[in-house]
């Protein structure tokens, strides 16, 4: 996307704070001089959970929230499997060995003066920092969000601080039953620009309700090194047979209808 | 002073610490981190004739202490290595381990005999032991006769030095070193990956795509141990050694084990800086041991292990 080339550092960061937020969804700020060099909303950060070998490699988390006053960010994570739990077990005032900001974020100059932000789970911290970013700029962001349950919502009101937004859970606990499908399909799609991130098949979704609109995706894949090295996370491209990205450092985001995933 | 260079065939080192194929592309991403001049060498990304797209993902798995790969070998084809990606690292002043792999001989030797001629490359490293491409790769690796007739094939068309880089999935790896030395190989690299295997717990599928991959890091340099210390009393090449080496005390098992210099792999996923910080660390640590040269160190666990 946007291929300019920041630089990327290693620090040993500080914790702020961890809390729960959600049911097994953590808040976590870092502080750190490594917060200056990001650039876009979109980028992430790749966290070594543990100074042995286990777990080896480092994991990918979004970055939700940037406080540059402070040199301070926040991610917004589930606590899954052993990396992220073990993740969940710091306490403010520990190091964090964090490696970033890595990959292109959103294009926030892309959108005209109407954006809908669509995420679904773990999707949804890095569209926080978007919604700030273009209301700064004067876009109008509704936010539509897709959760587990009403257990697993987070955020809810720091959206609504920024524009209308609406919720789907699965189980119907929250908002709407259903994915955010169902809450996209009861809106009027008077908006120039869409921004998600999810997991892929809700991606899918979304290229397919809208694909007159403009729109920008952030996607996942499993990763090692996180900067361009390892080929690992590779996708194909609707380009030709032969094109392909690596989603860390060409993406995570990219322009709808580009990735074949 | 604490001599930490390296002479090799074809290889004038300043240091015996060179990032592994296929764990530092062609260099540009890690170019962005430090100075590559920094590093004793660079071997680059298995290069094949035509470009290759690679395996499905999900390409990689972590296991307890390593990860497995099935990355498939994708690379930008010999053209685009010979015209792009070997001319930028000429601005470095490093030598190029160029690695060649391909499915027939006549692929290895198309690729040996164009890329040796870049004027950066110093070594070719032959890849017989890739476990992630159906056809050829392994199956060069596993047969000593094979193994040997690759060998003489492609030190007729090479410009430089040729080293083999062994499978470990094999049951005599002194056999397979034997038959490439036999051969006219300069040197050996070993070891490239184990093939393994990760299921999801929860489907009962293999988490690669691929279905196996090979395991790397720190969870193989036991075995990758074991096999420098046998190669190395068995046949009289040099060996760059590498298998999960992750710190400095990891290089001086490896140099001590029979191996000249060094590869790191995995352990660049970790920690991007690992091998400058390797670099850096060394003579301190040689020094620390009573040593003043790098090569002093070179198989001392042989003369230590007499039964
Ligand atoms: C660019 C990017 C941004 C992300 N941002 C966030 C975020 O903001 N919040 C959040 O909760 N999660 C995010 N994820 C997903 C997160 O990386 C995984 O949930 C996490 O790595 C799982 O680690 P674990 O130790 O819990 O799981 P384990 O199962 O122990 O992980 C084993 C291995 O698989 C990898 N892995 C497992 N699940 C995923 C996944 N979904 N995507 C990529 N790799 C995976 C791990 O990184 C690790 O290498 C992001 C992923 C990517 C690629
Ligand atoms: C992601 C990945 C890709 C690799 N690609 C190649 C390759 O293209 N050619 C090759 O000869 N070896 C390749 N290897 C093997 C490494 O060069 C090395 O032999 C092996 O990983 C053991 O070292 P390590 O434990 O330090 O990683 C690859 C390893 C990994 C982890």
């Amino acid at each position: 996307m946007i291929t300019q080339q920041q630089k990327i550092r290693q620090e040993c960061m500080v914790i702020v704070e961890q809390k729960e937020i959600a049911d097994s969804i953590f808040e976590l700020t870092v502080e750190g001089a490594l917060t200056e060099e990001m650039s876009a909303p979109g980028q992430f950060v790749h966290i070594r959970v543990a100074d042995s070998y286990e777990p080896l490699l480092r994991r990918p988390l979004s970055v939700a929230s940037i406080d540059f006053e402070h040199s301070r960010f926040t991610m917004i994570y589930r606590a899954e499997g052993r990396g992220t739990n073990l993740l969940a077990e710091k306490r403010a005032g520990d190091a964090l060995d964090v490696l970033g900001p890595l990959g292109n974020g959103f294009p926030v100059d892309k959108a005209k003066s109407k954006a809908f932000l669509i995420g679904g789970g773990i999707g949804v911290p890095p569209l926080y920092e978007l919604a700030k970013a273009l209301n700064k700029k004067g876009i109008e962001t509704v936010h539509i969000l897709g959760f587990e349950n009403k257990k697993s919502v987070f955020y809810e009101e720091q959206f609504r601080e920024l524009g209308d937004t609406y919720i789907a859970t699965v189980d119907g606990s929250h908002g709407t039953k259903g994915f955010v499908t169902h809450v996209l399909d009861r809106l009027p799609a008077d908006f120039d620009t869409y921004f998600s991130c999810g997991p892929t098949p809700m991606l899918e979704a979304v290229q397919a309700a809208y694909p007159e609109k403009q729109g920008f995706l952030s996607y996942e894949q499993r990763m090692a090194c996180g900067i361009g090295a390892c080929f690992a996370c590779v996708c194909r491209t609707t380009k030709s047979e032969t094109d392909y990205v690596k989603v860390c450092s060409d993406g995570p985001v990219f322009a709808a209808g580009v990735v074949i995933s | 002073m604490i001599d930490t260079t390296v002479s090799l065939p074809g290889l004038e080192l300043k240091n015996p610490i060179i990032p592994s194929s296929g764990c530092f592309g062609f260099g540009k991403e890690y170019a962005r981190l430090y100075d590559l001049s920094q590093l004793g060498a660079i071997m680059v990304k298995s290069t094949t004739v035509e470009p290759r797209l690679g395996n499905p993902t999900p390409r990689v798995a972590e296991t307890a202490s390593g990860m497995l790969n099935a990355i498939g070998l994708q690379n930008p084809g010999l053209q685009k290595v010979m015209e792009e990606e070997l001319p930028w690292l000429e601005q470095y002043d490093v030598p190029i381990i160029a690695n060649v792999a391909g499915t027939t001989t006549e692929d290895y030797v198309e690729v040996a005999k164009a890329i040796s001629q870049a004027p950066n490359v110093h070594a070719l490293e032959i890849n017989i032991s890739c476990p992630n491409v159906k056809e050829g790769g392994i199956t060069f690796g596993t047969d000593p006769a094979i193994a040997q007739q690759l060998t003489q094939a492609v030190k007729a068309v090479s410009r430089v030095p040729v080293y083999i880089k062994l499978s470990p999935n094999v049951t005599d790896i002194v056999s397979i070193a034997k038959a490439v030395e036999a051969g006219g190989a300069d040197g050996l690299t070993m070891i490239n990956t184990l093939l393994g295997m990760r299921l999801d717990p929860k489907t009962g599928r293999p988490v690669i795509a691929n279905m196996t991959g090979g395991l790397s890091g720190p969870a193989v340099k036991p075995v990758a141990l074991r096999m420098v210390y046998e190669v190395s009393q068995q046949t009289s090449l040099p060996i760059i050694g590498m298998g999960g080496v992750s710190n400095v005390d990891d290089v001086i098992d490896f140099l001590s084990a029979g191996a000249s210099a060094v590869a790191v792999g995995t352990a660049n996923f970790v920690n991007p800086f690992i091998c400058p910080e390797i670099v850096n660390q060394l003579p301190e640590k040689l020094q620390e041991l009573g040593y003043d040269k790098v090569e002093e160190l070179v198989g001392r666990s042989h003369r230590l292990c007499v039964r």
